[in-house]
């Protein structure tokens, strides 16, 4: 399925930085960054598990938010891109 | 079945894979063009001299991601595997029948019925849809001799035999291949196999279809634990992946062929997708060979049911399943081998 993970991490609070960098490289483990703060992967129902776990570890509940959407098997009807640089996708053939 | 994950081709020869934080990464001189999560491939196929960094080798090895290596047009160079799979057990049996003339001609009459099944059902189904197109009469013989040559080989037990029973069977089968073509005539046209260089377009697209095939079946034979390289009616030879070749016969009729047939006959090749060396080698462009992978992805990707299996599973598993169901021969929880019976 497509997961789209989107957060918010404080970073003027103590460690934000360090978070944030956190966040992002876990995101960026499963997905691709499609914008800033902003991951679109495809994963099956147990890597979205791992993957909220180990982002719920890592963020601090009283300051930072995440946003899980599950858009499901048929999600090509269900996004739209407009302006630069659009996404790759990874279920097309891949050719590079 | 397990999911059909993707096949990354990379088709740029400048371009260095490395790995970056479960991703591979191409870098291009300074610059990153992409990024993918390896979480989502099945494979990785280079063409031309592309590097990989050891890291990325390392992390596909374990996760039992292929990485494989040809030629710009296609021919094996090399694939990097991990930790052999599956157990010593296993393979010590595909050796000892390897060695065993006889026992090694039961399991390879297997292959052989499957692929003359299959072709056969090719040509019945051609007769069928295109009566008034092809000489019914001529593909009725050809249906015909290739049943006759299955009842002959189901009781063959003599592997020299087989491989003659398969050869006369191949003949009646390229006979008809031609007729199959149903459009641009004047430029594809199939008289007789040619490899090592292909020479006319045909024989080009077949080649280069066999080779992604004999990959693809190579790494699934790896995964379930067997050893590619020994084979039952293919010889050992050094760097042939004789088993890789063995089960392919009976799917190179209606995966590789049938592909080919229908690029052609839809016209998603043209003549001017083949260039002609001065050796007489015929050889895709880069652009067509993109156009053919990516169609190659497609049918890959394309959902059908197993036969045998019942399942319902992408065509590019149907490697997987039929290397599953060999070693489950093998280890003895099946009887025979059950080829891959398209109808």
């Amino acid at each position: 399925m497509l997961l789209l993970v989107t957060y918010d991490v404080s970073t003027t609070s103590s460690g934000g930085t360090k978070r944030l960098r956190r966040v992002s490289k876990a995101c960026q483990r499963v997905g691709q960054r499609v914008q800033n703060s902003v991951f679109e992967c495809i994963v099956d129902s147990t890597q979205y598990t791992q993957l909220k776990i180990e982002l719920e570890g890592i963020i601090d509940k009283e300051k930072d938010s995440l946003r899980f959407y599950r858009l499901g098997d048929n999600y090509k009807s269900k996004v739209e891109h407009v302006g630069a640089k659009d996404s790759l996708d990874v279920e097309a053939p891949l050719i590079l | 079945m397990r999911k059909l994950l993707n096949t990354l081709f990379v088709t740029q020869p400048d371009v260095y894979l490395s790995l970056d934080g479960g991703n591979v990464v191409m870098n291009k001189e300074q610059e990153k063009l992409h990024r993918i999560p390896l979480h989502n491939l099945e494979s990785i196929v280079c063409f031309g001299y592309t590097g990989a960094s050891p890291g990325l080798m390392g992390y596909c090895a374990e996760r039992s991601i292929s990485i494989v290596f040809l030629t710009m047009n296609g021919r094996f160079l090399a694939r990097v595997i991990g930790e052999s799979k599956g157990n010593v057990t296993l393979r010590k049996t595909q050796y000892r029948i390897s060695d065993d003339e006889e026992k090694s001609a039961e399991i390879a009459r297997n292959f052989i019925v499957g692929k003359l099944f299959n072709n056969r059902s090719i040509i019945d189904r051609m007769a069928r849809d295109y009566p008034m197109r092809v000489d019914v009469e001529q593909f009725k013989k050809a249906s015909k001799s290739l049943l006759s040559s299955i009842r002959e080989i189901r009781e063959c037990t003599d592997l020299e035999l087989l491989r003659g029973w398969e050869g006369q069977a191949a003949i009646s089968y390229n006979r008809v291949f031609d007729d199959m073509i149903l459009q641009q005539k004047d430029n594809f046209y199939f008289r007789h196999r040619s490899r090592r260089p292909p020479k006319d377009n045909v024989n080009a697209m077949l080649s280069f279809a066999y080779t992604l095939l004999a990959n693809d079946m190579a790494a699934a034979l790896e995964t379930v634990g067997l050893d590619a390289y020994v084979g039952f009616l293919h010889r050992d030879r050094p760097g042939r992946a004789s088993l890789a070749l063995d089960v392919m016969e009976e799917l190179r009729g209606v995966y590789a062929d049938k592909f080919v047939l229908s690029l052609i006959n839809r016209k998603e090749m043209t003549a001017d997708d083949f260039v002609k060396k001065e050796n007489g080698a015929v050889l895709m462009t880069d652009e067509s060979r993109k156009t053919f992978l990516s169609a190659w992805q497609m049918k890959k990707q394309e959902k059908m049911t197993h036969p045998y299996l019942n399942e319902k599973m992408s065509w590019g598993l149907v490697p997987y399943a039929q290397a599953l169901l060999l070693a489950r021969f093998l280890r003895g929880d099946l009887d025979e081998y059950p080829p891959f019976l398209w109808k």
